[in-house]
C-alpha cells in the first residue's frame, strides 16, 4: 500500500520469468504425456500456479488471486474429485494417443502463425504489444478493474461482463438438469 | 560491511511500513523465522491445551505424568512422531503420497505472508491481501485430496472425497461473508480496500468493529464466517473427513511419523490462519479495545501496561499452583519444573513492562489475545457438539449458509451505498409513480 513502483523497482525480473515460463512449460508437457489422470491434474495445478506468478509479474495482483482461487483452488479440485472416482487401472491400460499427425500439425502451424501474426502486426505504427508496458501503481490495482467494468466514463467492458455472467448461469442451469433425474 | 549494517538499520528508521513494503530483505526474512517460530509454538501450545481443556470439560485430569500437569506432553509426543517409522504403502502412489502433506503444510503457512500482527508487523502487505489468503488456503484442499487418493485405500479415499466436497461448498459461503465485510471498508478515509492491514486501518477510521457495523449485518456476516471456517479446517462438529468412529482417521490413515505430523501441524496452522482472517476482519486486528473512546496518554498507558500484566498474572498461578503441588518427595522435580515455568512467565511479563518493548509488542498482543479466543472456541466446540451427519453438512452449506450469505450481501450493499441508492432509484421511482398517477386520474 505504501509501496510503489519506483519506491521497490521488480528485482531480477527476467529471471522469474524464464523460470516461470520454464515451469510451465514442464507442467504442460507432463499433463499431455503422463498416463495417470491424477498425475496429469498434479501438473495441470503446477502450470496454473505458474500461470499465476506470471500475472503477478505483469502487475496484475487481483487476476493472480482470482487464478489461484477459480482453477488451482477451485475447478481442480473437482477435476480431482472425478478422476478419484474413475477407474484408473482399467484407463491406465487403455491406449493414450489419438494418432492424427496430420490435422495435429495443421492445426498446431495455424495457431502458431495467427499468434505470430498478431505480435508482428502493426496498425498505424503501433504493436499489440509495445515495448514499455502501462503499469499502474501496486495499491491503485483492483480498483482500476472495478473501474473498467462499472464506472460512468470508462466502464466500457460492463457489457461483456454481463454476457460472460450470463454464460456461467447457462452452464450452471445446464448441469443441474443434467444431474437431477427429477426437477 | 558499513554498507550491509546500513541497509538493515534502514529499515529500522522507516515508520508505519512492512518489511515486505520498504523491500528489505534481511528483515523481511528474520519476520519470516520469527513467524514461523512463533507459529510451531503456538501449535505445541495448542496441543497442549487441547488435550487440557477437553479433559477439564469432561472432569478428566488429562495429560498428568510428563513434566508438571502434562507441561512436557507435547515435546514427548512430538519426538516419538519423529522416531517412529515412516511407512509408505505397498500399493500407493508413492511420488504423490510423498507430495501430499508438503502441499498442505506449504499452504497452511503461505498463507502468513499476509496475516497483520501489527500496523508494521507483517511480512508483506499486498494488495489483494484477503484474497491472497482465501486462494491459498483453499489450495490445502489439494493436499487432503491427494493424499486420500495416494494412499490407495478405502477409508482415506471416502475421507478425502467427503473433505473435497466440504471444503469446497463452505469456501462458497465464507467467501460471501468476506465481500460484505470489504464493502464495509469502502467508507473509510482511503476507500475500499482488499489489504489486510487496510482492513484494519478502517476499522480504526470508521470507530468501528466491523462485527458491530450496519447491526445485525456484521454479526450476521461473522457468523457466516464462523461456521464456515470450522467447516474449512475440518474441525469438530465437521470433522467427516476424519470421523474416527467411521473412517479410522480418515484421509491421514495410512500416514505414520513424520509425514503424519505434517498434517496435523497444517491443520492447527490453519485454524490460526482462518481465525486471523476472522480477527482481521471482524474483531478489529490488532486494535486494543476502544482505540478511539478511550484515546489519550494515560489510557494509552495503561493499555499497553496489559501485555506484562496478563503474563504476570499466568506467573502468579503457576506459583499458586506450585504451592499446592503434593509434598510428597516423589514431586519435587515436577514442583520445581512448575516453580521454573511460573518464574520464565514473570520475566516474559517484566520483559513487557520495559517502555520500548510494551510499545512495539501490544499490537501483537491484542492479535494473539483474539486469535486465542477463537482456538478456544475451536476447542469448546470439540467438547460439547456432536458431529454432524454428512447430508446436515450439505444442506447447512447449501441451503442455509448460501441464501443467507446472499442475502447478506445484497443488503450489505444497499446499506453501503443508501445515499445513492436514495437519490437515484427510491426517489424517481417515487416521482415516477405519482407522475403516472396524476395521468391516470
Amino acid at each position: 500500500m505504501n509501496s510503489s513502483l519506483a519506491a521497490n523497482p521488480p528485482v531480477a525480473t527476467p529471471f522469474f520469468f524464464y523460470l516461470l515460463a520454464a515451469v510451465m512449460i514442464v507442467g504442460g508437457i507432463l499433463v499431455i504425456t503422463r498416463k495417470n489422470a491424477v498425475h496429469s491434474a498434479l501438473a495441470l495445478i503446477t502450470t496454473l500456479l505458474a500461470q499465476a506468478g506470471l500475472y503477478l509479474m505483469l502487475y496484475a495482483p487481483f487476476v493472480a488471486g482470482v487464478q489461484i482461487i477459480l482453477y488451482a483452488g477451485g475447478i481442480m479440485v473437482l477435476f480431482l474429485f472425478v478422476i478419484m472416482l474413475i477407474n484408473i487401472e482399467r484407463t491406465m491400460k487403455e491406449r493414450q494417443f489419438n494418432k492424427q499427425w496430420l490435422v495435429g500439425i495443421v492445426a498446431a502451424g495455424a495457431l502458431g502463425g495467427l499468434l505470430i501474426a498478431a505480435y508482428t502486426t502493426t496498425t498505424g505504427g503501433r504493436t499489440l504489444f509495445p515495448l514499455g508496458r502501462q503499469s499502474y501503481v501496486d495499491g491503485d490495482n483492483t480498483q482500476r478493474i472495478a473501474m473498467l467494468l462499472f464506472d460512468n466514463r470508462f466502464g466500457t467492458y460492463m457489457f461483456a461482463f454481463e454476457i460472460a455472467s450470463l454464460l456461467l448461469l447457462v452452464a450452471i442451469i445446464g448441469a443441474v438438469v443434467m444431474a437431477k433425474k427429477r426437477i | 560491511m558499513n554498507a550491509i549494517i546500513d541497509y538493515i538499520q534502514s529499515y529500522l528508521r522507516t515508520k508505519d511500513v512492512t518489511p515486505g513494503g520498504d523491500g528489505n530483505i534481511f528483515w523481511a526474512t528474520v519476520y519470516i523465522l520469527l513467524v514461523f517460530v512463533g507459529l510451531s509454538v503456538a501449535v505445541i501450545a495448542m496441543n497442549w491445551l487441547e488435550r487440557k481443556i477437553l479433559a477439564h470439560m469432561q472432569v478428566r485430569l488429562g495429560p498428568m505424568r510428563v513434566g508438571p500437569h502434562g507441561l512436557l506432553q507435547p515435546i514427548a509426543d512430538a519426538i516419538k512422531l519423529l522416531l517412529k517409522e515412516d511407512i509408505i504403502p505397498a500399493e500407493a502412489d508413492a511420488l504423490v503420497f510423498w507430495v501430499a502433506p508438503f502441499i498442505v503444510v506449504l499452504a497452511a503457512f503461505t498463507v502468513f505472508v499476509v496475516v497483520p500482527f501489527g500496523p508494521e508487523h507483517a511480512i508483506t502487505d499486498m494488495n489483494i491481501g484477503i484474497l491472497f489468503m482465501l486462494g491459498v488456503s483453499s489450495l490445502s484442499v489439494l493436499g487432503i485430496v491427494t493424499a486420500g487418493w495416494a494412499s490407495n485405500s478405502h477409508y482415506p479415499l471416502i475421507g478425502a472425497l467427503r473433505s473435497s466436497a466440504q471444503m469446497v461448498s463452505y469456501e462458497v459461503a465464507m467467501g460471501l461473508a468476506v465481500v460484505s465485510a470489504i464493502m464495509m471498508t469502502s467508507l473509510g478515509e482511503k476507500g475500499g480496500t482488499l489489504s489486510m492491514i487496510g482492513i484494519v486501518e478502517s476499522q480504526y477510521q470508521q470507530q468501528e468493529w466491523f462485527l458491530f457495523k450496519f447491526f445485525p449485518l456484521g454479526v450476521i456476516a461473522f457468523g457466516i464466517f464462523a461456521i464456515a471456517m470450522v467447516a474449512e479446517t475440518n474441525r469438530a462438529p465437521f470433522d467427516l473427513p476424519e470421523a474416527e468412529s467411521e473412517l479410522t482417521a480418515g484421509f491421514h490413515t495410512e500416514y505414520s511419523g513424520f509425514r503424519w505430523s505434517l498434517f496435523f501441524l497444517a491443520e492447527y496452522s490453519a485454524m490460526i490462519a482462518v481465525s486471523s482472517i476472522a480477527v482481521t476482519l471482524w474483531l478489529g486486528g490488532w486494535l486494543r479495545p476502544f482505540p478511539n473512546a478511550l484515546s489519550g496518554p494515560t489510557w494509552e498507558l495503561a493499555f499497553s501496561l496489559v501485555p506484562g500484566l496478563a503474563f504476570v498474572f499466568l506467573a502468579a498461578m503457576c506459583f499458586y499452583n506450585t504451592a499446592r503441588m503434593p509434598k510428597h518427595p516423589l514431586f519435587r522435580i515436577q514442583t520445581m519444573g512448575l516453580a521454573g515455568f511460573g518464574a520464565l512467565l514473570g520475566l516474559i511479563g517484566i520483559v513487557l513492562f520495559l517502555p520500548g518493548v510494551r510499545e512495539r509488542v501490544q499490537d501483537v498482543f491484542w492479535f494473539a489475545a483474539k486469535v486465542a479466543a477463537f482456538m478456544y472456541l475451536y476447542i469448546w466446540y470439540r467438547g460439547t457438539f456432536p458431529r454432524y451427519r454428512f447430508d446436515q453438512l450439505m444442506r447447512v452449506g447449501w441451503k442455509v449458509l448460501l441464501p443467507i450469505g446472499l442475502g447478506l450481501l445484497i443488503c450489505t450493499g444497499l446499506w453501503v451505498m443508501r445515499v445513492e441508492v436514495w437519490h437515484e432509484v427510491i426517489v424517481p421511482a417515487w416521482l415516477g409513480c405519482i407522475g403516472l398517477l396524476r395521468r391516470i386520474f
